[in-house]
């Protein structure tokens, strides 16, 4: 199965810019189905980026983050060629990982 | 400016309707002044600040103290979202040594939508999509240097990200 993680690292200068999009439902546990019954939550609660063995960054999220959540934001250090760890786990101990390359 | 002024009233009641509690936390922030507060302290996932459908309790349970506004955030976010269901919202800021970001919905069931932890290198920016149930305030919270920051900005819905 294809990852669940879709992620670009760009190294710029002295910084890395990283942007991650993640196929997740993200249900809130607040919207019916068809049938009138509440579908569960099912939601990603955290989310980690590592540089090389170095955790960069740590998202904690709720139900309030949107469908297939798209995340950005950058950190000092990282060339061209390193590697970044993405994984998440989400409120059912579902989880997946990735490792890409710094471009 | 008026919708400015009135985002910065919300976050200053939630801080008023918090400042018995804030007291108390401020006792165990004095007895171990380097330690974070709260789940800002640990690496555990903040369960019961997601869980929260009242922000000052959220804002409580994450941090343990009280929030000021400054003018060093800058808080993106549509005047007016079309599909409440995904929302964009970035933030930046200036201040110095920001270890954590948080946003706040006070109109969505559970408050706390997301919480960054920003480790020593990491730059102070980050951008996400967020539900927003109906037209609320959008409230960042920055923690800088120990101390806490907010900024808010209401963004009006037209179709909730809630269903229904």
């Amino acid at each position: 199965m294809a990852s669940s993680i879709r992620v670009r690292a760009i190294a710029k200068g002295d910084t890395t810019e990283v942007q991650a999009l993640i196929q997740h439902p993200m249900d809130s546990g607040f919207i019916k189905d068809d049938k009138g019954e509440f579908i569960p939550a099912h939601y990603i609660r955290e989310l980690t980026f590592e540089h090389n063995g170095r955790a960069v960054f740590y998202a904690d999220w709720g139900t309030a983050v949107s469908k297939d959540p798209y995340v950005k934001f950058a950190f000092h250090g990282g060339n061209k060629g390193d590697d970044l760890k993405v994984r998440w786990i989400d409120n059912k101990g579902e989880s997946d990982t990735t490792t890409v390359k710094i471009q | 400016m008026t919708s400015h002024q009135g985002a910065f009233s919300v976050s200053r009641r939630l801080v008023l309707a918090g400042a018995g509690s804030v007291a108390l936390a401020g006792l165990g922030i004095l007895a171990c002044p380097s330690s974070m507060a709260f789940a800002a302290a640990n690496d555990r996932y903040p369960e019961e600040a997601f869980e929260q459908k009242n922000g000052k309790e959220a804002i409580r349970l994450l941090y343990g103290r009280t929030l000021e506004p400054s003018d060093k955030i800058k808080l993106d976010a549509p005047e007016i979202a079309e599909n409440g269901a995904v929302v964009p919202i970035s933030v930046t800021t200036s201040l110095p040594e920001v270890t954590s970001i948080a946003f706040v919905v006070p109109e969505n069931p559970n408050v706390l939508a997301s919480y960054y932890r920003i480790p020593p290198g990491t730059l102070p920016n980050v951008a996400n999509r967020l539900k927003l149930a109906k037209t609320s305030d959008v409230i960042v919270i920055v923690e800088a240097g120990g101390k806490l920051y907010s900024a808010a900005k209401e963004v009006k819905v037209t179709v909730g990200g809630c269903g229904g």
